[in-house]
């Protein structure tokens, strides 16, 4: 058995970490864009296009994470496709974020009273535009806190990607307990990588929370 | 003796003070009103004689009891005091029977069988026999005030508060409060009330007090008071709501 | 490429095993967790009244550590962590405490905020009555809070059932290790995982349906109508 120093182990943690942070920002740019994607095809004209959007939200969202990822890996592989660990986990967590972004904002959207949408209709606009113009501004701003609430989920997520041999933060705690079993150590330093990277981002969304909705009821 | 006896009160909210020295004496069984415009402090005196306003020098009497402090509990001062407030504040989730049956069970400890001949009876005072089960949500803001009085008068107190409780209410709907309240003072129960309904303030209080940027300005029997006001205050304040 | 789901017909008692494994530990979180919520957000709302003491603070500190680290490794810290420290654990035990923990932290905020947004009206009106802070929290706060809050609790509860597949890892029996120790002997991995998804989804809908049920019997006061 070798020896881990305590340095040892943090490093390794460290330069796991770094792939927990760009697994993240995949994920979350790329749920965002498929989301907003879904988002406008939710809201907008055809009916049949609402409801297979409205499926995929149901669907990702009734599921488990982790039942996402053994699809997309095995999935592949029982369509002829040698997909990577990487690829399976980008894929997955892409889709799981932008199906939860898409239901966010499609509240947002749907909290912009329905006033604005007449006055945009009467003054002659149509239904892309009254969005570019009136809606998706407003909505916008009452979009900001919960999305940035739910990129903590997003790099909770990640760890999910460990079970299909993805090598990131709990991934590299799990492989370093197998060499040193020393867990308590090593699960608290994983712990505290999580909440370093993820509390920073649960306290901005609260403030800005705080400051779209006032100082909250006393 | 009194039953009521206010000396020398005084509150302020930070920087404001809202009342600047107030004494004040009702005795058992009298009906007095308390006018003024918004800020005189009228609604703060009130909340003071139930402690849900601290009080900041001063004293407040119930019989020969002090009620601030800690010489009465909030048990011992919730049936000694009742209170009525503007918008009703029934609990949602409660029937009218569970509401008016919640605090002599809870607070008092009276078995649930009594608890509910006790509900049974000041529900029949209000009229609202009928609607027992009912929830809040069901009944009009006249009805829920109603129960709202059965549910103070249900821990037997010996001073019934009313704050504006009448101002929320659509016009239709004030006869049927003021009515029960009518009837309470008939019967001999002591009421504090908050009021901007003139009319009843003159008909059936024994007093009226005139309160005036934080003091007692003027105060006397009903009839004397509105067709003869001394002070210029009081009788601009007539000639503004009447 | 051919779906062939009959390879799994010989492995339906695996599936029944842990779809059993599943539900319990869902049902017993829920009521457990639930509990707890209610407790910490007593404690936290008193915090709010009359000034934070260490409880509070403790507690305040549990729901931040829960609310931004993954479950995987809560549960890994509980299963590999107390054993070390001398504390033996069993996985489903485990697997129990890490979700109970995790629902409880998330669940007590939610409920915080339907504490929270509880009237002044309300407090004063119990208040005059004589009720003391646990008695209106008791008979005065809590129902209407839970019911103003109870979408969000519903979700919170299916998210954590969702979430338990996660246990898998540490070899408790459900419905997820089902899948994963069917796929290791047939090795049709896309049918099994495809059939358990589908579960879970199933799952998700039941619960969804009997939680709205329970909330309609539950908060029948808030429809209005004549009586």
């Amino acid at each position: 058995m070798t020896d881990f120093t305590t340095w040892d182990i943090v490093r390794n943690l460290l330069l796991a970490a770094r792939w927990t942070v760009v697994l993240s920002l995949i994920a979350f740019v790329g749920g965002a864009i498929v989301g907003l994607v879904l988002t406008l095809l939710r809201m907008g004209g055809l009916r049949p296009i609402r409801w297979l959007v409205r499926g995929y939200v149901d669907l990702f969202q009734g599921t488990p994470l982790l039942m996402q990822l053994f699809l997309a890996y095995f999935g592949a592989a029982a369509l002829g496709f040698d997909v990577s660990a990487w690829t399976a986990a980008s894929v997955a967590l892409t889709l799981f974020t932008s199906a939860f972004l898409c239901d966010i904002w499609r509240g947002c959207v749907e909290a912009v009273p329905s006033g604005q949408w007449q006055a945009a209709r009467v003054l002659g606009l149509n239904y892309l535009q009254s969005m570019r113009h009136v809606i998706l501004p407003q909505a916008l701003r009452l979009a900001v806190p919960p999305t940035v609430g739910f990129s903590v989920q997003v790099v909770k997520g990640t760890a999910l990607a460990s079970v299909i041999g993805f090598v990131e933060l709990t991934k590299a705690g799990t492989m370093l307990n197998n060499a040193t079993f020393e867990p308590f150590t090593i699960f608290t330093f994983v712990a505290l990588g999580y909440f370093i990277l993820c509390y920073p981002l649960s306290r901005y969304a609260r403030y800005l929370e705080r400051r779209l909705y006032g100082a909250g009821i006393r | 003796m009194a039953l009521v006896s206010v000396n020398d009160l005084h509150k302020s909210f930070g920087e404001l003070e809202v009342l600047k020295g107030i004494d004040l004496t009702v005795e058992a069984g009298e009906v007095v009103s308390i006018i003024g415009r918004s800020g005189s402090g009228k609604s703060t005196l009130l909340r003071c004689l139930n402690q849900l306003e601290r009080h900041d020098w001063g004293t407040i009497q119930l019989a020969d009891q002090r009620l601030d402090g800690a010489s009465m509990t909030p048990g011992e001062l919730s049936q000694n005091v009742g209170m009525v407030f503007q918008s009703f504040n029934l609990f949602p989730h409660k029937t009218v029977l569970d509401n008016v049956m919640l605090a002599p069970v809870v607070v008092k400890q009276t078995p649930k069988s009594e608890a509910r001949r006790i509900a049974e009876e000041v529900l029949a005072k209000v009229g609202m026999s009928e609607k027992v089960d009912a929830y809040p949500a069901q009944l009009s803001g006249g009805q829920q005030q109603r129960v709202a009085i059965a549910r103070a008068l249900a821990m037997n107190p010996k001073v019934l508060l009313c704050d504006e409780v009448t101002s929320a209410l659509d016009p239709e709907l004030v006869g049927e409060v003021l009515r029960v309240l009518e009837n309470l003072a008939k019967e001999g129960m002591t009421l504090i009330l908050v009021t901007h309904e003139m009319r009843f303030a003159r008909d059936v209080s024994d007093r009226v007090v005139f309160m005036h940027q934080g003091r007692i300005h003027e105060s006397g029997d009903p009839q004397t008071l509105f067709s003869q006001p001394e002070t210029p205050e009081l009788a601009q304040f007539i000639a503004s709501v009447i | 490429m051919t779906l062939d789901f009959s390879t799994l017909l010989p492995y339906t008692d695996e599936i029944v095993t842990g779809l059993v494994t599943t539900v319990w530990l869902t049902v017993v979180t829920t009521l457990i967790g639930l509990s707890l919520a209610v407790v910490v957000a007593y404690v936290r709302d008193g915090a709010r009244e009359n000034g934070a003491n260490i409880v509070s603070r403790l507690l305040g500190g549990y729901v931040e550590v829960i609310r931004n680290t993954p479950f995987i490794v809560q549960l890994f810290f509980l299963f590999f962590g107390l054993p070390a420290l001398g504390v033996p654990i069993s996985a489903t035990v485990a697997a129990l405490i890490a979700m109970i923990l995790n629902l409880a932290a998330y669940t007590a905020e939610i409920l915080r905020a339907g504490i929270e947004s509880t009237t002044r009206g309300q407090h004063e009106a119990a208040r005059a009555l004589g009720l003391s802070r646990l008695q209106r929290f008791r008979h005065v706060v809590l129902v209407p809070a839970f019911s103003r809050v109870y979408p969000s609790l519903i979700s919170q509860c299916i998210i954590v059932m969702l979430g338990s597949a996660v246990v898998s890892q540490i070899s408790v029996f459900d419905l997820t290790y089902a899948a994963n120790f069917i796929q290791s002997r047939n090795f049709r991995g896309f049918e099994v995982y495809l059939v358990v998804t589908a579960i879970y989804l199933l799952l998700a809908i039941g619960l969804r349906l009997l939680f709205e049920a329970v909330g309609r019997r539950l908060f029948a006061f808030r429809q209005g109508g004549s009586a």
